[in-house]
């Protein structure tokens, strides 16, 4: 692919995304978008580039920062973050919600389910300390294609084998032609809706907990700032933010201060 | 150290899964059956076993339950290693007394992670 073609490709789902294709993902643009170019009957990657400068079709540019924006995770994806979530973070929330029962969480990128999906089967399991309780988590990504696949909840064996205990497995999925389908009582706890982060948060609700996991080191400076600025707007004051490990809001804002010990979480300032 | 017992009837498989196994600091042993294996238990019980389902002579089911009427033989933590990929063969193999079970093809950060969640690393 030629230079100006990936700058081309760059700049398109920078501008509708926020995200930035680095160099070292360059790669990346080959692989995801000649799918993309031969749904619309484009052969290569050149002819798509070209169709996209000749007349800017909004279908092709929504297809190309879909393809782009969409990440293959893992159920349990680092289990770190899901121990510290159920071992620390939700007894402390059983404690201070006592009097509303009501619980609301916001994976903020969702992807294609995996993570709303892990946080469902943790939930599940403390149905018990849950019960009479509201329990509600949203899950959002940019990308229709995720999200479609999320509410599918259909695993390839690859995706569910590596982070997902075998008797977690056998509870909580089916087999379906060799894959995994999650069952319905867990799919049914996740909602799911499209949304760019670089949108407006005010018409998502106030949140106790929000995962926002590997998705900020995708994004510029000032946009990472203001997006956890704006989550910290939709959190409740004893709130926790889940980052990727890659992650910090040190250097980035001070809505945020890291919770000592619990690594990659992190409390309203 | 911690010793596992790979139990394949591939050589290929046993050395991939005995590679992976000495990079996560295991000190390995090798059996082509489920009677060398029973035979190695025997003399002595390793801290875990990667099991394969198919093979000749005594299957990995078949050594598993002998495995665990011998003395000292629920010790082992036993993880199959199986192309047996449906619920009915995975059930059977819990009821028998696995421990964890992983689906071929397996590559090291299936066998990391499933290590770990079972108390081996």
């Amino acid at each position: 692919m030629s230079p100006e073609d990936i700058d081309l490709f760059s700049r398109i789902v920078k501008e509708r995304s926020g995200l930035i294709i680095t160099p070292n993902k360059a790669y990346l643009l080959e692989s995801r978008l000649l799918p993309v170019a031969r749904r619309h009957e484009l052969g290569r990657l050149e002819e798509l580039a070209t169709a996209v400068r000749s007349s800017k079709r909004e279908d092709l540019l929504e297809d190309i920062t879909e393809a782009m924006t969409t990440n293959e995770t893992f159920l349990f994806r680092d289990t770190g973050p899901f121990d510290r979530f159920r071992d620390h973070v939700m007894p402390s929330l059983l404690e201070s919600r006592a009097a509303t029962k009501t619980l609301r969480i916001w994976c903020a990128a969702a992807s294609t389910g995996q993570e709303p999906y892990s946080l469902s089967i943790i939930l599940m399991e403390m149905a018990s300390q849950l019960a009479g309780w509201k329990v509600e988590i949203v899950g959002t990504d940019i990308s229709n294609e995720a999200l479609n696949k999320a509410k599918e909840g259909l695993y390839t064996q690859f995706e569910v084998q590596r982070g997902l205990p075998i008797q977690t497995l056998m509870k909580y999925f089916t087999q379906e032609d060799g894959s995994w389908r999650i069952s319905e009582n867990i799919r049914q706890m996740v909602g799911y809706k499209k949304f760019n982060l670089l949108d407006s948060f005010s018409g998502l609700g106030r949140f106790d907990v929000v995962f926002c996991r590997n998705v900020l080191i995708y994004f510029e400076q000032s946009d990472k700032a203001q997006i956890l600025d704006r989550v910290r707007a939709q959190m409740a004051n004893d709130g926790s933010l889940f980052l990727g490990g890659a992650e910090t809001v040190i250097g980035v804002t001070d809505s945020f201060k890291p919770i000592p010990d619990l690594r990659g979480v992190y409390s309203p300032a | 150290m911690k010793t596992v017992l790979i139990v394949d009837d591939s050589k290929v498989i046993r050395m991939v899964a005995k590679k992976i196994l000495q990079e996560l600091d295991f000190e390995t042993e090798e059996a082509a059956d489920g009677q060398q294996a029973l035979d190695a238990c025997k003399a002595s019980m390793p801290d875990g076993v990667l099991l394969d389902w198919n093979m000749p002579i005594m299957d990995g089911l078949e050594y598993l339950k002998h495995l665990r009427t011998l003395p000292g033989g629920d010790a082992p933590i036993v993880i199959f290693c199986t192309t047996e990929n449906d619920i009915e063969h995975i059930q059977e193999a819990i009821a028998a007394g696995a421990n964890e079970y992983i689906m071929k093809p397996f590559d090291s950060e299936i066998i990391q992670a499933k290590f770990g969640q079972v108390g081996l690393l």
